[in-house]
C-alpha cells in the first residue's frame, strides 16, 4: 500500500470520483487556478478542465445554494468552504434549505452533495480562523458529517460522501493535511458511513474521538501502555450518522470512558457521547464519563493560550487517569 | 406596437390566460376562508392581486423550464399545472398533499412540472435558481430559470450575489421581480436606498425592464421576449413587475400600514376584471362565457376543499420519512 499525505489522499479521491462519474463537478474559491488554499483540489483543473473546476467569487452562502441548485438537477457538485469559519456565512443554505429540502418535499427531491471544509485550530489563526463547528453540522437532521482522523479515512469517506445520495458536510483538520499513512490504491475502497473504528483495542478504557483528536488520543493510548494501562481508541469517522452501538459496546466491555472533542465543551458532542454512553450502559460503568475538550473561549492568538485551548495527549492522559482513579 | 390581444396570441390561450388568473382568486380566496374555519393554520400569504404576473410569465416559459418562488405561491404552482386538489389537500396538511403535508403553503415542490419550490427564508431561492441554472448549462440543456421574488428580496445579500454570479458564469436565469410595494409592512422606499428595482442590476451588466404587473398581456410579451433572450445568449435577465397584493402580507396582517384609498385605488387596476373587459371589447369572448369560467373555476376550487377535508392525515410513521435517502 503507498504512503501518501491527507492532502494526497483527498486529492486522490477528488480525481478518482471525477475519472468515475461525469456529473461529479466541483467549486469554491480559489480552488481552480490557485489549486486550492490547502492544495487539495490540485491539479484538478488541468485534468478536468473549466467547465468541472470553478473558481467562484467570495460568496459562501451562494456556494453552497449552487450546489443545492445543481444536486436538484442532477449533478454531483463537491463544494469547498475555504475554511469551515466560512461556512457560518452559507448557515442560511446549509440549515434552513440543504438539510431540509428533501424533507419537506417530501422525497421528491434528495441532494447528493458535498461541502467540504477544513477547520479546527491550533496555527494560531486566531479567534475568526480556528474554530470547530462540527457540533452545529451534527445537531441538523437532513446532513451527514463526515471528519476523517488519517489519509485512508480521508479518501475512503470523502469517495463515499460524493456517491452518497445526502448532503455531507466533509470536514477536514487543517493539521491532518500533512499527516502520513497507508492508503488504499483500489478506486472501489469505500469506507461506509456510520460505522465506528476501533482504531486501537484495550480493556480498560475506551477513548472515543474524531478528526485531529483521534490522533491525539492513540498518542495517549502509547503512552498510557508503558503505564500499564490499556485504552480503546474508538474513531467516530462520522458523526452523522454516529454509530453510537460501537462505543457504547466499548464503554459497557472497559467500564469506563473518555471522549476527546476539539469543539467548545458547552453542548459539544462530548455531551451527546456521554449521555448516549450513559442511556445504553450505565449499568456497567466503573466511572462517570469525562470529557476532554476545547475550552470554552473564543480561540486567543498567542501560542501559550491557544494550547490551553485545544486539547493535547497531556490532557487526554490525565483524563484517563481520572476515570481509573474513580469509583462510584 | 399592436395592442389588440389577437395580434399576440390565439382565442383559446387569451381565454387560457383568463381562465387561469381566475382560478388562482377563487383558490386564493377559498383559502382565506379555510384559515378562518381553522382548516388551513400556520402561515398564509395570499397572491389576490398579483395573478397577472404568475399567469402571464408562465404561459411565457417553456414547459422544462425551472421555476423556483417564494412562500406566496400556490397560483405559480397552479397556473404551473398543479392540481388544486393537492395544492389545498397540502395547505390542510394532508396525506395527498402535494407534499404529503410536510411542506405546508410555503414549501409547495413538483419536480414533474420542473415547480423547484417555494421557500419561505426570503431571497434563499437565489443561491439555488443559479444551481439549477449551472446544472442545465452543464448537460446542455435548453431549459432556463424562472426565478420569482419579492420587492423585500433585494436586499438580501444572495440577491446581489445571485446577479453577479449569474452573469459571472454566464448562466440562463430570468429573474422575475414581483414588487408590491411592500415587504410585510415596510414600503419599497422605506428599505430601498434605489426603489426602481429593475435599475440594480446595472452594477452587474444585467439587461432590465419594468413592467405592468397589473396586466396579464404586458407580463407575458416581457416575459416572452425576455426568456428568448435569457434562452438564446445564456445571460440573465430581470424583469420588474409593478403589482399589488388585495391582502395583507399573511392572514395575520390587517394591512394597517396602507391608506384604504390607496387600496381600493389598485383594485381599480385589478388584472381579472380589466383583462374581461379587453376580451369582451375586442370580441374574443361573451359575457356568458366569462361567467361560465368563473363558475368552473369556483366549482374546481370547491371540489379542491372537499377533497382536502375528505383527505387522510399523514400515517403517524410519515413523520421519519425523507429526512436521508
Amino acid at each position: 500500500m503507498p504512503e501518501m499525505t491527507y492532502r494526497d489522499a483527498l486529492n486522490l479521491a477528488l480525481k478518482e470520483e471525477m475519472r468515475r462519474d461525469p456529473m461529479v463537478v466541483t467549486w469554491g474559491e480559489d480552488v481552480a487556478l490557485y489549486e486550492g488554499s490547502f492544495k487539495v483540489t490540485r491539479g484538478l483543473l488541468a485534468e478536468f478542465g473549466e467547465k468541472r473546476v470553478l473558481d467562484t467569487p467570495i460568496s459562501e452562502n451562494t456556494i453552497v445554494g449552487v450546489a443545492v441548485g445543481a444536486a436538484m438537477a442532477g449533478l454531483r457538485p463537491v463544494a469547498e468552504l475555504m475554511t469551515v469559519n466560512f461556512a457560518l456565512l452559507a448557515m442560511d443554505q446549509i440549515i434552513n434549505h440543504m438539510s431540509k429540502i428533501r424533507y419537506m418535499f417530501a422525497g421528491q427531491t434528495h441532494l447528493p452533495m458535498v461541502i467540504r471544509a477544513p477547520g479546527g485550530g491550533g496555527s494560531q489563526l486566531g479567534a475568526q480562523h480556528s474554530q470547530s463547528l462540527e457540533t452545529f453540522f451534527m445537531h441538523a437532521p437532513g446532513i451527514h458529517v463526515a471528519v476523517p482522523a488519517t489519509p485512508a479515512d480521508a479518501k475512503g469517506l470523502l469517495k463515499a460522501a460524493i456517491r452518497d445520495e445526502n448532503p455531507v458536510m466533509f470536514l477536514e483538520h487543517e493539521l491532518l493535511y500533512n499527516s502520513k499513512g497507508e492508503v488504499p490504491e483500489d478506486p472501489e475502497f469505500v469506507i461506509p458511513f456510520g460505522k465506528c473504528d476501533v482504531k486501537r483495542e484495550g480493556k480498560d478504557v475506551t477513548i472515543v474521538a474524531y478528526s485531529r483528536m483521534t490522533v491525539l488520543a492513540l498518542q495517549a493510548a502509547s503512552e498510557l501502555e508503558k503505564e500499564g494501562i490499556s485504552c480503546e481508541v474508538v474513531d467516530l469517522r462520522t458523526l452523522s450518522p454516529l454509530d453510537a452501538d460501537t462505543f457504547v459496546v466499548s464503554a459497557a466491555k472497559t467500564g469506563r470512558a473518555v471522549v476527546v472533542e476539539e469543539c467548545w465543551r458547552t453542548c459539544g458532542l462530548g455531551a451527546e457521547i456521554a449521555s448516549r454512553i450513559y442511556e445504553n450502559c450505565f449499568d456497567k460503568l466503573l466511572a462517570p464519563v469525562e470529557r476532554v475538550s476545547g475550552l470554552n473561549v473564543p480561540m486567543p492568538y498567542s501560542r501559550k493560550l491557544e494550547k490551553l485551548c485545544i486539547p493535547q495527549v497531556g490532557t487526554i492522559v490525565a483524563a484517563v487517569k481520572k476515570v481509573m482513579n474513580e469509583k462510584y | 406596437m399592436d395592442t389588440k390581444l389577437r395580434s399576440i396570441l390565439p382565442d383559446h390561450e387569451l381565454i387560457r390566460l383568463y381562465e387561469q388568473m381566475v382560478l388562482c382568486r377563487e383558490f386564493e380566496e377559498a383559502c382565506a376562508e379555510q384559515y378562518t374555519k381553522g382548516n388551513i393554520t400556520g402561515f398564509l400569504h395570499l397572491y389576490s392581486g398579483q395573478e397577472a404576473v404568475a399567469a402571464g410569465a408562465t404561459h411565457a416559459l417553456h414547459g422544462d423550464d425551472y421555476v423556483i418562488s417564494a412562500y406566496r405561491e400556490h397560483p405559480q404552482a397552479i397556473v404551473r399545472g398543479a392540481d388544486p386538489r393537492r395544492v389545498m389537500a397540502e395547505l390542510f396538511g394532508k396525506a395527498t398533499g402535494i407534499c404529503k403535508g410536510k411542506g405546508g403553503s410555503m414549501h409547495l415542490f413538483d419536480p414533474n412540472l420542473h415547480f423547484m419550490g417555494g421557500y419561505a427564508i426570503v431571497g434563499g431561492q437565489f443561491p439555488i435558481a443559479t444551481g439549477l441554472a449551472f446544472a442545465a448549462r452543464y448537460r446542455r440543456e435548453e431549459r432556463i430559470v424562472a426565478c420569482f421574488f419579492g420587492d423585500g428580496a433585494v436586499n438580501q445579500g444572495t440577491f446581489h450575489e445571485g446577479l453577479n454570479w449569474a452573469r459571472l458564469w454566464e448562466l440562463p436565469v430570468l429573474y422575475v421581480c414581483e414588487n408590491n410595494f411592500y415587504g410585510i409592512g415596510t414600503e419599497v422606499h422605506r428599505s430601498s436606498a434605489l426603489a426602481d428595482i429593475h435599475k440594480r442590476t446595472c452594477g452587474y451588466d444585467i439587461p432590465s425592464e419594468r413592467v405592468d404587473g397589473m396586466d396579464v398581456m404586458a407580463v407575458y410579451q416581457a416575459v416572452k421576449h425576455a426568456a428568448e433572450w435569457v434562452r438564446e445568449h445564456s445571460r440573465p435577465y430581470l424583469i420588474e413587475a409593478i403589482t399589488y397584493r388585495f391582502r395583507g402580507h399573511s392572514m395575520s396582517d390587517p394591512g394597517k400600514y396602507r391608506a384604504s384609498a390607496e387600496v381600493e385605488l389598485w383594485k381599480e387596476r385589478d388584472p381579472i376584471p380589466n383583462f374581461a373587459k379587453r376580451l369582451l371589447g375586442e370580441g374574443i369572448a361573451g359575457q356568458p362565457l366569462l361567467d361560465k369560467v368563473r363558475e368552473t373555476a369556483a366549482a374546481q376550487v370547491a371540489e379542491a376543499v372537499k377533497f382536502a377535508e375528505e383527505s387522510p392525515w399523514p400515517d403517524d410513521d410519515e413523520v421519519f420519512n425523507d429526512v436521508y435517502v
